[in-house]
């Protein structure tokens, strides 16, 4: 829990991909973030930990251009969430704790609707869901008939094709078998060496399989720790 | 234009998976307008408003439409999966507007042959293109409105009894021109064919305004607030 | 950011600490109303004359026309506030505030220009209602505006409640001119001679064209009255909201602790 503190603090400012300053999110008269500080560069892999109710959903809703800012600054990709948040969206892909699919399409119908709204090729849709361990069978069943887990990893799947440059993953490991959740960090990784920044919420102690990820803290709406000393990266 | 078309695809597929339409909504539809003829008692009389009796239970259920429509939306979310990318809402406005339109103009298309079968109306061959403009143009309208006011009540408590009070008033111009336009087609006494024509363009004016008023609003009603 | 006041005018404070609402202009504004409203009922009443063919109960005409008169400008106001508030980014939640409060009063002033119009219809021709366009539209623009104030009564979020009522009201914009004109349309079918308006027929001399005129600026004073107290009390009640978020940001941080 050591929070280096580096000279090239205002260089690294203007390259982070998100950043924010003592951010406020109201939600009915609740302040459900209250005062975030955060800095995250590109290629981070960053887990947010914390109880529940401590805003670990809301900071991800307000990255996403979901959440409106009340008071603070934020930014992510250069774009100023305070005036126009609707300008981020085509940068990130949520994940929320609803999956966002259409009961009556098949999972693969799901995914292909966001590969065909944004362009990808049809291969990359298979490619997608063998990323995700999606049979056949699997993928030409309506996702009203798949388990939880099966719904997962298919909302991942519409993630991984839309290929965003900043991912932001509610809780995406609830709900997995182990092998899967391997899978996800997998996932996760390969995203981060391809350039995205990944950020994801989880109630889990990480596995120690070599890749520590950054790990922030929320207590209260804030920032209570940010583990950034395996990445020299300042608070 | 694409992307309206991807967004229109998937909204008939998933009504073409459910069957919604032909399981519930036509039958719904069929079945007021038997209603009509029984709370009326009068063939005579019903002969005179088909026209009107036919549009009246097309607004009733192209609210179901509608609501079902965005229902499926907000159920898990997708409609944000939808928006947070590359995909503008004028385009996802549109998508919709084509598929609420498709399904209200099968839908008008019962309802017509209905009437015919069941009212005893008839259509001569020189009103037919009169009756398919006015059709499709009405269903235009309704279809643009539908998709708008859907949008506005979306994801709100009491959304159902909400869109009929929000939507119904707006709709009332529709009503009364399709009515008129239908008549005429019908053959009437009091409404010759020239002023159906009239009114079948009050329809596209309308059908126009809440396109473009749709597609300006929709980005502004489906944007997030929680 | 999120805006406590927009008006130009801010609430006024007693020495005892409480706010109100009122303030010198609205004091002028209130007597004025209250002055000139007292000579109009004077005036309907006792000094104008009755009507050759109506009768007296031409007299209805005082309240109804400077009824209908504002409920079309509360609808005007609505619409001018709720496009403001959907086109600048920041400090909106004013505008919201001020198209709400339009809104509000202007229904019960179009419930009074329907009750109104009705009664002069009954005594007049007899019949409660008419399908004239101007009623009609009054009517339309009525149902329209209840169904506002629902959407605004359900949605708790300040934000969406404030985008969502402002495009309806701008719709009621493209609405409220279709319908008009439907009816217009509609009701030439019917071969009537004369628009069965009952002010159609009625001569106005000098005293009644003065009395019909001061009614439409004692309810216009009424109306902008009733409209800056109830936006001013929205006001207060969303700065009160504000000036607890202090308090509430504490104690959401105080839960790091223990």
């Amino acid at each position: 829990m050591v929070q280096t503190v580096t000279t090239n603090d205002t260089a690294t400012t203007n390259d982070a991909v998100i950043l924010l300053a003592d951010a406020v999110v109201v939600l009915g008269g609740f302040p459900a973030l209250a005062g975030v500080n955060l800095q995250v560069q590109p290629g981070e892999l960053v887990a947010l930990r914390g109880a529940n109710g401590t805003g670990k959903s809301t900071l991800l809703r307000l990255c996403a251009g979901l959440a409106a800012l009340s008071r603070g600054s934020a930014h992510v990709m250069n774009v100023d969430l305070a005036t126009n948040r609707a300008a981020v969206r085509p940068y990130v892909g949520l994940l929320g704790h609803r999956n966002g699919l259409y009961a009556d399409l098949t999972a693969r119908e799901n995914v292909q609707l966001t590969a065909q709204l944004i362009g990808a090729q049809r291969h990359d849709v298979d490619d997608a869901l063998a990323r995700l361990k999606i049979d056949s069978r699997v993928a030409a069943t309506r996702a009203t008939s798949l388990s939880a887990g099966q719904r997962r990893r298919t909302a991942l799947a519409s993630l991984v094709v839309r290929r965003a440059r900043v991912w932001l993953l509610d809780e995406p490991h609830a709900g997995l078998d182990t092998a899967a959740r391997v899978e996800l960090d997998d996932i996760l990784h390969e995203a981060t060496q391809a350039g995205a920044t990944v950020i994801y919420t989880t109630h889990e102690i990480d596995r120690t399989d070599g890749r520590v990820p950054r790990t922030v803290t929320l207590a209260g709406g804030v920032v209570a720790t940010d583990d950034s000393s395996t990445h020299g990266v300042s608070r | 234009m694409r992307q309206a078309l991807v967004v229109a695809r998937k909204d008939l597929l998933i009504e073409w998976r459910a069957r919604l339409l032909l399981v519930r909504v036509a039958p719904f539809a069929l079945l007021v307008l038997v209603l009509f003829a029984v709370a009326l008692d009068s063939e005579p009389l019903i002969l005179r408003a088909a026209a009107g009796l036919v549009w009246l239970a097309m607004l009733f259920s192209s609210l179901m439409l509608v609501q079902r429509s965005f229902d499926v939306e907000t159920d898990d979310g997708a409609v944000d999966v939808l928006l947070t990318g590359t995909v503008e809402p004028a385009q996802v406005y549109l998508g919709k507007m084509l598929a609420a339109f498709a399904q209200l103009l099968a839908l008008a298309t019962t309802l017509v042959l209905g009437a015919v079968v069941l009212y005893g109306a008839t259509v001569g061959a020189d009103h037919l293109v009169l009756l398919v403009t006015a059709t499709l143009s009405a269903a235009w309208g309704l279809s643009s409105v539908g998709t708008l006011y859907g949008a506005v009540v979306a994801n709100m408590s009491g959304r159902d009894s909400l869109l009929a009070l929000l939507a119904l008033p707006v709709t009332a111009p529709l009503l009364i021109a399709a009515s008129r336009a239908t008549e005429a087609a019908f053959g009437s006494q009091t409404i010759d064919t020239a002023s159906g024509w009239a009114w079948t363009a009050l329809l596209v004016v309308f059908a126009v305004t809440f396109t473009a008023a749709g597609a300006a609003a929709f980005g502004t009603l489906m944007e997030s607030d929680a | 950011m999120t805006s406590t006041t927009g008006s130009a005018t801010s609430a006024g404070n007693t020495s005892a600490g409480t706010a109100t609402t009122g303030t010198l202009f609205t004091r002028i504004i209130g007597a004025a109303a209250i002055i000139i409203t007292a000579w109009v009922v004077v005036s309907a009443f006792f000094i104008t004359p009755a009507d050759v063919q109506q009768g007296d109960s031409v007299r209805i005409m005082y309240a109804h026309v400077p009824a209908a008169w504002i409920a079309y400008l509360a609808f005007i106001t609505t619409a001018v506030a709720s496009g403001i508030s959907l086109v600048r980014r920041h400090r909106t939640l004013g505008f919201d505030r001020v198209a709400g409060a339009s809104a509000e009063v202007g229904v019960l002033f179009m419930g009074l220009a329907l009750i109104t119009g009705s009664l002069w219809g009954r005594l007049t021709w007899g019949t409660f209602w008419q399908w004239d366009p101007r009623l009609t539209t009054t009517l339309f623009l009525f149902v329209t505006y209840v169904g506002y104030l629902a959407v605004r009564s359900i949605d708790t979020n300040p934000q969406r409640r404030a985008r969502r009522s402002a495009v309806l009201a701008l719709l009621a914009v493209l609405e409220i001119p279709l319908v008009h004109f439907s009816v217009v349309l509609w009701r030439s079918l019917h071969q009537e001679a004369s628009v069965l308006n009952p002010d159609g027929d009625v001569r106005l001399d000098d005293v009644m064209l003065f009395t019909l005129f001061s009614g439409v600026v004692a309810f216009t004073l009424i109306f902008v009255w009733l409209v800056m107290h109830r936006q001013r009390l929205a006001a207060l009640q969303d700065a009160q909201l504000g000036a607890g978020l202090e308090a509430a940001i504490a104690m959401r941080r105080a839960e790091t602790v223990a």
